[in-house]
């Protein structure tokens, strides 16, 4: 990402057109935040779609969430305890812990049916539909 | 308190006064092969301590990088824990922990534990890890600071005094839905290590989460346990101890009993009394000690039997 910015920073780059570089913008913040996301930034940067999942009380909220593909999943913890979003087939990479009011997002790009769950309290799960 | 304590010099008093917010563990009693766990700070504990042949101390879900209600100062918390323990007339022989040291697993917080385990007068600590001390790692970290480094799954045993001890280690590799889980390496283990001994020695196995379905809707218990029972009873005196749940809970199985300790931390609420496990948040400042505990064991040779005794700090 740095290395990226650097490049811009270079004068011959000051002559692309903003539009373009805000465009390269968006498909590098897209591509940091998950392997999964990378292939949806095609579709990610047309239109953004997000959706959030709380997580309170040992659960996930909903504990189904069905999204048309290109949609941003975004996690938000508000327990106490801290809590690792984890795919249940290595479908898409873990969250780091995520401590109170952390949040975590995937940009899901491919139907499928995510089964995720909490790598520490595993018997919270829930699942992604994306069609 | 009691008044038999008081001697122990005005700064023991001094520091439970200031510990609104304390935490504490337990003191176990090994009395002829059966253990009795007795809150810390109890009169009782030291009574009780005259025929135990030995007893070592269980601290338990320190969480240290925790900062929020009811306890903002759980470093503080678990420094008086192990103060209560140095405080007690015979030294325990050593320390357990059962794990969530930390948090969030950041090197800082094993820092910060590692240091305050550092006050404590006992000769050794013995350490399994929760699911908090293993995020983003699998526990390297965990295990390279305090790993007995007996098998690679981190997993062992000892032999203390006529008793053998184990460590297990059950917050690792769980799966989706599932509980605690110790795996099929580390119960093949287990029967390796086991089998030499004969019934009559008594055992005390240790690990993070309940080795018993004690609430599983929460989470509290662990998918294999029953596995490892199977090969636990046919000894005459096994105890079980746990961290995880943030409070007492006891069951007698056979001859295997199970024991929950204290958090040095936060208590956590009964089994399914409200939406979920966590923090007890509303528990006054003034009363917060009184969920909090230290667990002391002491051992008395030639009987089968071991004194488990809890302390609060109060």
């Amino acid at each position: 990402m740095k290395a990226i910015a650097r490049g811009f920073a270079r004068p011959h780059a000051l002559r692309w057109h903003p539009t373009v570089l805000l465009a390269l913008g968006v498909l590098c913040c897209v591509s940091m935040a998950s392997p999964a996301a990378m292939a949806a930034s095609a579709a990610a940067s047309k239109a953004m779609h997000t959706q959030q999942i709380e997580i309170r009380n040992f659960a996930f909220a909903p504990a189904t969430l069905t999204v048309p593909a290109g949609t941003r999943v975004v996690w938000t913890n508000q327990d106490e305890e801290p809590h690792v979003i984890t795919s249940a087939g290595s479908q898409f990479a873990s969250s780091k812990g995520l401590d109170t009011s952390d949040s975590y997002a995937v940009t899901f790009s491919k139907p499928g049916t995510y089964a995720y769950y909490c790598s520490i309290h595993p018997m919270m799960v829930g699942t992604i539909i994306v069609q | 308190m009691q008044d038999n304590h008081d001697n122990e010099a005005g700064g023991r008093r001094q520091f439970l006064k200031c510990m609104a917010w304390a935490g504490a563990g337990t003191l176990w009693l090994m009395k002829g092969g059966v253990l009795r766990a007795q809150p810390l700070g109890d009169g009782a504990a030291t009574a009780s301590m005259a025929d135990a042949s030995f007893s070592f101390a269980q601290i338990s879900d320190s969480h240290i990088g925790f900062h929020k209600a009811p306890n903002m100062d759980v470093v503080g918390t678990l420094r008086a824990s192990v103060a209560l323990v140095n405080a007690q007339a015979a030294r325990p022989d050593f320390l357990l922990h059962t794990g969530d040291l930390t948090h969030l697993s950041k090197p800082e917080e094993f820092d910060t534990l590692t240091g305050v385990m550092q006050e404590s007068h006992a000769r050794k600590v013995f350490y399994v890890p929760g699911e908090h001390d293993v995020i983003g790692d699998n526990g390297a970290e965990f295990f390279r600071r305090f790993g007995e480094r007996q098998q690679t799954g981190g997993w062992y045993s000892f032999d203390h005094r006529g008793v053998h001890f184990v460590g297990l280690i059950n917050v690792l590799d769980l799966k989706a839905g599932g509980l605690g889980s110790l795996g099929m390496e580390q119960l093949a283990w287990l029967k390796k290590d086991l089998a030499g001994l004969s019934a009559e020695t008594p055992l005390v196995v240790f690990a993070h989460m309940p080795l018993w379905p004690l609430y599983p809707p929460w989470g509290w218990g662990t998918d294999d346990s029953a596995e490892a029972m199977s090969l636990l009873r046919r000894f005459g005196s096994v105890s079980v101890l746990n961290g995880h749940i943030h409070q007492i809970q006891q069951k007698v199985e056979g001859n295997i009993t199970f024991y929950t300790a204290r958090s040095t931390a936060y208590p956590q609420p009964a089994p399914g009394v409200g939406p979920g496990p966590g923090p007890m948040k509303e528990v006054a400042p003034g009363a917060l000690h009184r969920y909090l505990g230290i667990r002391d064991v002491r051992h008395v040779q030639g009987r089968q039997a071991l004194a488990v005794t809890e302390e609060v700090l109060s």
